[in-house]
């Protein structure tokens, strides 16, 4: 099949190309082997040692499955669970997808560039697998469908590829958590992303990151967006990771499409973030809105925004606010485009500490300095995103609340 | 029972009180008059235990206890509290949640909101955007809530209009145990009512449109960083009304 040749040439030619932003990676160092791993039943979830439900549990992953419509579990390389509720929303491992189903060639590598940089190139040449969640014209998920990437395998590249498609007037909530065993100290997570909003869908997209210390994360995502669609990313990561490089695009194709990315980064000494979003408005009635939230504790934290107006009667905000509580740095890098008369664009950031007016404030409430500061940073915090499922808000606080002695 | 003996307070080099001799006993309210940046809610903030707020001379003492040296949420345990002329916006904390933390959690947040009027504003993070009437409300309802013993009340009628001033007095009236407890059927005496109550209030007011509602034992006048007479709260109000307060600190002293 040409097409698939194709990709495999142009990928081959970027083998050794530097990604344009963050550390490099030699990605030689790390292993590419399938690590074999049992299917878990739904009794099997439940039954996996303590430790690993706990940090499986962290990411987001209700093991029960009682409250999600659909449930892809990939271990190291391998699928190690994979179902779903709904008959109108399909989950499958992206490997066979590839098999099974000529469709999903429109969709394969359509929005990321396959020579983009060496991570991309290897998620071609390594895959592993990854998934598929495709929810049907008009259907919706009753409850949020859950995706999870895990590493045990120490020094392993894990190489996985999702597609997500919300057909037209489908409503799809998905939560996706990344974590490792606790155990595991170092390794590399590509993951390349593509996400197909049409007419009138909505998509929500929840992602929690549990990394290790020595973990190094290179995820390639772009999303496109049709007429009166709606896309929320949602990003969280509070815990430790070497370096995470990443910087989804959204496009924004049709009139009336809308798309908001909502980032709580916490950074943790010896750690490494650069993550931003770009976002491209297309078509008149567009919306875009990137807010960041950052807290620094001895980690390095680069928050990127990018917004791009090319029509009138657009309208993109863009807001980074930082904390730095215990030392480290905050660097905002907000950029506006505006291609022609008539867009509206406007950024605003703040960087700085926790006024000591507020922690005042509460104390003459009757909470100690250490209660007062953890409440100001648990507010600074909670940002309201509208059009989040009440379930996957909760989701949200719960892991702000978790982390609550990892922030301090 | 407050006690400030012999206070000097400064913030960074400056001298900002002078000389505070002050005793609020058991069940008293006394209000605070003075100009524009004579010092109010210094005193205020320095009874609350600022920390930019630095005694470099005399003592507070608070039921007993030295208080001087405390920490400001120690002196909350200790049972005081204030309602704060421009408290800060605190983003992505609910009111809800201010009201929990004020009472310790156990609180019938709805029912106390309902009595200043604030049920609509639970969900809104706290002063983010309120104005300077709502302010005072929230103020109000987080000491409901916290019930001190000694209150401290910054201005509490400023910027409120007439009709929630009578709302602003009669709260801070029940909060001071003006009105006796409206729960328990039996008409008390003034004595009796005067007799039993325990709490201690400490208002400043400009207008002394609260008088209205809240009787006072004793009006003092803060001139210049000092303390400069104790007087009746009316007498002090006409007399800075006539002749100002250089004059009226000269007459009275
Ligand atoms: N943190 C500070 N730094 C510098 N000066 C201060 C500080 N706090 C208070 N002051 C000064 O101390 C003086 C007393 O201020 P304070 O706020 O106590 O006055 P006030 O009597 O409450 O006035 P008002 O009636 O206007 O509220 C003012 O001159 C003020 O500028
Ligand atoms: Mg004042």
């Amino acid at each position: 099949m040409h097409g698939i040749d194709e990709l495999k040439e142009r990928a081959s030619k970027v083998r050794n190309k530097k990604a344009a932003l963050g550390p490099d990676i030699n990605l030689d160092e790390f292993e590419k082997a399938l690590v074999p791993h049992q299917y878990l039943a739904d009794e099997d979830l439940c039954a996996l040692p303590e430790d690993e439900q706990q940090r499986l549990v962290m990411a987001g992953l209700d093991l029960t499955k009682k409250e999600r419509s659909g449930t892809f579990f990939q271990k190291d390389t391998t699928v190690v669970h994979c179902d779903t509720k709904q008959e109108d929303i399909q989950v499958m491992p992206i490997r066979r997808a590839l098999e099974e189903h000529e469709w999903i060639r429109e969709y394969y590598w359509k929005l990321v560039q396959v020579d983009m940089d060496k991570y991309t190139a290897a998620a071609e040449l390594d895959l592993h697998d990854g998934y598929v969640i495709r929810a049907l014209p008009g259907s919706k998920s009753i409850y949020p469908i859950q995706a999870c990437l895990y590493l045990d395998k120490e020094g392993l590249q894990q190489t996985v590829h999702n597609i997500i498609i919300a057909e037209e007037g489908s409503e799809l909530h998905i939560i996706t958590g990344c974590s490792t065993s606790p155990h595991l100290k170092r390794g590399v997570h590509v993951g390349i992303s593509e996400f197909f909003v049409k007419k009138n869908a909505k998509l929500s997209f929840t992602m929690i990151h549990n990394w290790a210390e020595d973990m190094l994360v290179r995820p390639r995502s772009v999303a496109r967006v049709e007429a009166g669609g709606l896309f929320l990313n949602n990003y969280i990561c509070m815990k430790p990771v070497r370096s995470i490089q990443m910087y989804p695009v959204t496009h924004l194709m049709g009139e009336d499409s809308v798309t908001r990315f909502y980032s709580i980064i916490v950074g943790s000494p010896g750690s490494e973030y650069d993550v931003g979003g770009r976002i491209f408005l297309k078509k008149p009635g567009c919306r875009a809105e990137i807010i960041t939230r950052a807290i620094s504790n001895g980690g390095k934290i680069i928050a990127r925004g990018h917004l791009i107006g090319e029509q009138p009667g657009i309208k993109a905000h863009l807001e980074c606010r930082g904390l730095i509580l215990n030392g480290g740095t905050i660097q905002a890098i907000p950029e506006l485009e505006g291609h022609v008369e008539g867009v509206e664009m406007s950024h605003e950031a703040a960087v700085g500490k926790i006024a000591q007016e507020e922690i005042s404030y509460l104390m003459s409430r009757g909470l100690s300095e250490d209660e007062a500061t953890s409440t100001i940073v648990r507010g600074f915090l909670s940002v309201d995103i509208p059009g989040l499922p009440a379930q996957l808000k909760a989701e949200i606080d719960r892991t702000i609340e978790a982390s609550d002695k990892d922030v301090m | 029972m407050l006690l400030i003996e012999d206070l000097k307070v400064e913030v960074g080099d400056k001298v900002i009180l002078t000389r505070i001799d002050l005793e609020i006993g058991m069940g008293e309210t006394h209000m605070l008059f003075g100009p524009n940046g004579s010092g109010k809610t210094s005193l205020l903030m320095t009874i609350m235990g600022y920390p930019q707020y630095k005694v470099t001379k005399g003592k507070i003492f608070f039921k007993g206890v030295d208080i001087t040296d405390l920490p400001i949420n120690e002196r909350a345990g200790l049972g005081i509290g204030i309602s704060y002329q421009r408290p800060p916006t605190i983003n992505g904390l609910k009111i809800r949640q201010m009201i929990q933390i004020c009472a310790g959690d156990e609180a019938e947040v709805e029912d106390l909101a309902r009595r200043v009027n604030f049920v609509d504003f639970l969900e809104r993070d706290v002063n983010a955007g309120f104005s300077g009437g709502e302010i005072k409300r929230s103020e109000l309802l987080q000491l409901m809530a916290q019930a001190p013993d000694l209150m401290l009340f910054d201005e509490p009628e400023s910027g409120v209009d007439l009709e929630n001033i009578a709302l602003v007095g009669k709260t801070i009236a029940s909060l001071l145990q003006k009105d006796g407890d409206p729960l328990e059927g039996e008409q008390k005496s003034k004595m009796q009512l005067k007799r039993e109550r325990t709490k201690m209030g400490l208002i400043i007011t400009h207008t002394g449109y609260i008088l209205d509602y809240v009787t006072a034992d004793k009006g003092q006048v803060l001139y210049d960083g000092k303390l400069s007479c104790i007087s009746n709260p009316r007498e002090i109000l006409t007399c800075v009304g006539e002749s100002g307060y250089e004059e009226c600190v000269r007459c009275m002293a």
